[in-house]
């Protein structure tokens, strides 16, 4: 039966209530159920445990627990014993039996630890892995220690003890100045100050107003806000509450995408829980402030996310951003004071006012302060979500916590900001990561995608990858964006597929520029970067492909060729199976190679070709050698 | 806080001080001076839209610069607007080519496109190569939609899909009923594309044109 | 009534015959029905009072709304950026080659309808395809005959 929490004694009252039926003596298995580790079968591995300490008669010796993302998505699925914090990785259902044994009697199962790829070593304990030890994991950390689904978890670390502060021992205008001190900067892309638009939606006038949560997440290759809402939806809801508060709110929206069903449905099950216990609804904590939220899911459409158009799409209208010279904190939803801000945003508001804005403030920079939590992904070794300190180093995070590039290749750049961002190369890998930082370089921290890029992507390619997406999500409300998107497209296109001419880049600086300027939404005024940041860093790869027809990173369908050599085919016959256009001419014995009229480029030939023979090349910008003489035999022995 | 229709607002346009009360956009208050800025999606009756952004100015307050849509941003005490200069004319030039290759007729503009692709020096060819689309003699500024859903109410044409693939379309069921009647946005396209293409019981491009594909 | 109708007037009351929530309406019509029928596109404009205009703005304007029916088993590909740069082009053509399908495309016998879709917030598992809900990284081509073949 859940308990009406009405006062902030009550509330300390619950929490000492949930502490004191649990048995801190127990070891907890907790297993991350996050969207990435269910691809890996978290669901099978969660339910195998739960078999076997059935089993093995350990109900009252161990708990299970199934919680949000922990983050090392690369090594899914994740399962952390606490309190030791053992951590193991790759876990399946067939490891449970073991796994459960270990942790009842608290010895290792060794061939589920991390191993240092670079000593070598097992190691133990989470904290001590440096995908983990290098990061400030003050927000994104609870998540392991949470199941999403039961609000006690959250009451039993201290959760609603910030909204309890905040309601109970300060005014709205401390809670605000607060904020203001604390420097909080928008998480979602645009950095803006946060306490300076609470400011404006609470001295706007009217007496409805509106907090937004903006959980559209569109940037491709960002998921930190799909992993805070499935994993701790209650740290939102938290700084949401104390944010309504602030400005005098008391209605709220969370607009969530629909392609985060998990995120949504953990979302509703934390409203529903928070009602009944009176942290949502009338006189929360007897303070006579009452606040209620509705949940809008996205349709997919990326535009959406953008802050006007979200608002229009909570309104019932089609989500199509509208000019903002009139701030939406002062004219919103229904015309009314409206304040959006991001998820990560809202969810680190608990802790200021917890810890106080001087705490916060010694995090970070001087421009950037508190931790931001990035999507590093792409061609590093340790994929996954980190949490650090405004100010690292790009180097620190994709070498130090990333552990470099996969495959030894040699890092290329570094892309930020998503569609609205940029790609860094090599000499920018020293630069310390904060708002303004990262814009002074022509990129932007965005919403905390990191994508990283190796010697094996082309980097043209990339900037049409961009305005493709772009093109394909713009609403086509104005001309700039529009049609100049569709140009960008088709110039680009062009020159990935060999028919660049000179001018081209000067025609793209140009639409570039109108776009800049003459765009009704960021969507537009932005969407020129990765073009623009591309010709920046890597001009010579847009000469390659203009003066020469050719592709350095040897990507571009069109302008590469696969080319068996004959030197080191040894016949193996593993390439002709696997060619799906049959283009692969040889024999047991006899040289293989590609007939290119029929070859495809899909690359297969290149991936199967095993890499002691590394007899399959792509070539670019040169003309492909003639086949051997039929019934060349080969020089090299297939071996084994 | 909206002042009473007493607040005067003083800034300058091009050199020249202009007055405008409380509430008031740069293309209104342009108007009431006598300065023209060149618009394609306004329409005095509805409510300022910013699609077509050939009503951008460069507006300058403590010493920065932007772009902003005249027909949009509010008037501001000292603010400083030029309604023409190299950025500026760059920016209605390269609207004009972008969105030629849609609004043309048999290879060229008509009315009002054709007098500002003139002054401004647009080559209308420019983009026809890179852009490969159909001539739908549309510009999407939406002055049909807005002025129907607006100031008749009748809701019998609107917007449908998204991007590139953005169309106006007729609803044939309410259409049939209303239009022969009204023929409100016949008058204010600024292509004369609704004027070709429907009569006010015959509807060229319908929801259901949209749907099959056709439009 | 029809089934449409009740439906329709189901989710409405579901929603409170709440105009703002037309886009959730729409969520749910798409979700029971596979597709979005003009007959339930006019029945929520006639019951939440909202012009047709509008619905079917809505409806054309959002990926999520089909105006045609889906497969049985929708297959889904995501060529985000980190998936993009994980090899999603590939595997986009190798699910294509073997449903014999374009993104956007729905096979005869309706047994599969192919999309893509620009984020899924997997990005560590790229290239990722979602069939039926279920997520797979990086899937092979026997795990996608597998797939496939398990998929009536």
């Amino acid at each position: 039966m859940p308990t009406m929490v009405s006062s902030l004694e009550e509330l300390e009252s619950l929490r000492k209530d949930i502490l004191s039926r649990r048995d801190h003596t127990r070891p907890i298995i907790t297993v991350c159920a996050g969207t990435g580790c269910q691809t890996y079968g978290a669901a099978d591995v969660y339910q195998a445990i739960v078999g076997e300490v059935k089993a093995q008669r350990l109900e009252t010796k161990l708990e299970i627990k199934a919680t949000g993302c922990h983050g090392f998505c690369e090594k899914g699925v994740v399962v952390v014993i606490h309190p030791e914090e053992i951590c193991y990785v790759k876990v399946t259902a067939a490891d449970a039996p073991e796994l459960v044994g270990a942790a009842a009697r608290k010895i290792l199962v060794e061939r589920l630890l991390y191993v240092d790829p670079v000593t070598g070593q097992k190691i133990a304990r989470e904290p001590d892995i440096p995908f983990y030890k290098n990061q400030t994991r003050i927000v994104f950390g609870n998540n392991k220690r949470i199941d999403p689904k039961n609000i006690e978890d959250y009451v039993a670390l201290g959760g609603y003890g910030a909204l309890g502060k905040a309601l109970r021992r300060m005014s709205p205008e401390q809670v605000l100045a607060e904020v203001k001190k604390a420097d909080l900067r928008g998480r979602g892309g645009g950095g803006f100050p946060a306490g300076k638009k609470w400011e404006e939606t609470r001295n706007a006038p009217g007496d409805i107003k509106y907090v937004i949560v903006n959980c559209d997440e569109g940037d491709p290759g960002a998921y930190m806000d799909r992993s805070l809402m499935e994993g701790n939806p209650h740290a939102v809801l938290e700084g949401l509450l104390i944010g309504a508060y602030a400005v005098g709110a008391r209605e709220g929206f969370v607009y969530v995408r629909q392609e985060y069903p998990l995120a949504c449905e953990n979302l509703n099950v934390a409203i529903r829980q928070a009602h009944e216990h009176g942290f949502l609804g009338e006189n929360i904590l007897g303070s006579g402030f009452g606040f209620t939220v509705k949940v809008h899911r996205g349709a997919g459409a990326f535009v959406s996310g953008e802050s006007s158009a979200l608002m229009s799409a909570i309104e019932g209208k089609v989500g199509e951003p509208r000019m903002k010279y009139v701030h939406t904190a002062v004219s919103g939803i229904k015309g009314r004071p409206s304040n959006l801000n991001n998820v990560e945003t809202w969810a680190t508001v608990p802790l200021i006012i917890d810890k106080g804005a001087d705490w916060f403030c010694s995090i970070g920079t001087e421009g950037s302060k508190g931790t931001k939590i990035f999507s590093l992904v792409g061609k590093v070794n340790n994929t996954g979500l980190v949490e650090i300190p405004m100010g690292m180093t790009l180097r620190e995070i994709i070498y130090g916590i990333g552990g470099g590039i996969i495959k030894g290749k040699r890092f290329k750049g570094v892309q930020t900001g998503g569609p609205s961002g940029g790609i860094l190369p090599e000499q920018c890998l020293d630069t310390p990561v904060g708002f303004d930082e990262l814009a002074k370089l022509g990129s932007m921290m965005g919403s905390g995608g990191m994508v990283v890029m190796d010697e094996d992507t082309c980097m043209v390619d990339v900037a049409r990858y961009f305005v493709n997406f772009l093109c394909e999500e713009s609403c086509g409300k104005c001309i700039p964006c529009r049609e100049g998107l569709r140009v960008l497209r088709q110039i680009l296109t062009d020159i990935c597929e060999g028919r660049g001419k000179p001018e081209d880049i000067d025609v793209i600086r140009e639409i570039a520029e109108v776009m800049a300027d003459a765009s009704l939404c960021a969507l537009g005024t932005t969407a020129a970067n990765p073009v623009l940041t591309t010709l920046r860093y890597f001009g010579e790869e847009y000469e390659a492909h203009i003066r020469d027809k050719r592709c350095p990173a040897r990507f571009c369908k069109s302008l590469t060729s696969y080319y068996i050599d004959p030197e080191k085919c040894t016949a193996c016959l593993i390439c002709l199976r696997n060619c799906p256009a049959s283009a692969v001419v040889g024999d047991k014995g006899i040289v293989h190679w590609i007939d290119q009229e029929k070859c495809t480029k899909c690359g297969v030939c290149f991936e199967v070709c095993p890499d002691r023979f590394g007899a399959v090349v792509r070539i670019s910008g040169e003309p492909v050698p003639p086949p051997p003489m039929p019934g060349t035999r080969v020089v090299r022995k297939h071996e084994g | 806080m909206k002042g009473d229709m007493g607040d005067a607002i003083t800034f300058k346009i091009d050199g020249r001080e202009v007055n405008a009360r409380q509430g008031m956009t740069i293309l209104e208050a342009a108007g009431e001076a006598g300065i023209e800025i060149p618009a394609l999606c306004h329409h005095r009756k509805t409510r300022p839209y910013g699609a077509c952004r050939i009503c951008s100015v460069e507006a300058e307050k403590d010493g920065k610069v932007k772009v902003v849509a005249s027909c949009g941003y509010p008037a501001e005490p000292g603010l400083v607007i030029r309604t023409r200069s190299p950025r500026i004319d760059r920016i209605r030039r390269a609207v004009l080519e972008l969105v030629a290759p849609q609004a043309m007729l048999d290879g060229d503009f008509g009315g009002d496109l054709k007098k500002l692709a003139d002054e401004y020096g647009a080559d209308i060819h420019r983009f026809e190569a890179q852009l490969q689309v159909k001539s739908r003699r549309c510009i999407l500024c939406g002055l049909c939609v807005r002025y129907c859903d607006e100031v008749v109410g009748a809701h019998a044409i609107g917007f449908v899909g998204r991007g590139i693939d953005r169309r106006v379309a007729f609803f044939p069921e309410k259409a049939s009923k209303v239009c022969a009647n009204c023929l409100g946005c016949f008058k204010i396209c600024p292509t004369g594309k609704i004027g070709a293409e429907a009569d006010g019981t015959y509807f060229g491009f319908t929801v259901d044109d949209f749907l099959a594909g056709r439009l | 009534m029809t089934g449409v109708a009740a439906l329709v007037s189901k989710v409405v009351g579901s929603r409170h015959n709440d105009k703002d929530m037309l886009i959730q309406v729409l969520l749910d019509l798409q979700s029971g029905l596979g597709w979005l029928p003009q007959e339930a596109l006019a029945e929520v404009s006639r019951q939440l009072r909202v012009p047709v205009t509008r619905v079917y703005q809505v409806a054309s304007y959002y990926k999520a709304f089909s105006f045609a029916p889906k497969g049985r088993h929708n297959v889904t590909v995501c060529l985000g950026t980190a998936c993009q740069v994980r090899g999603a082009p590939r595997l986009l053509d190798r699910t294509a080659d073997l449903l014999k399908l374009a993104p956007g495309e729905t096979s005869p016998d309706m047994r599969f309808s192919l999309n893509t879709v620009n984020c899924l917030g997997c990005c560590a598992l790229g290239p990722v395809m979602v069939v039926d809900g279920k997520y797979h990284s990086n899937p092979s081509t026997s795990e996608l005959q597998n797939i496939v073949d398990s998929a009536q």
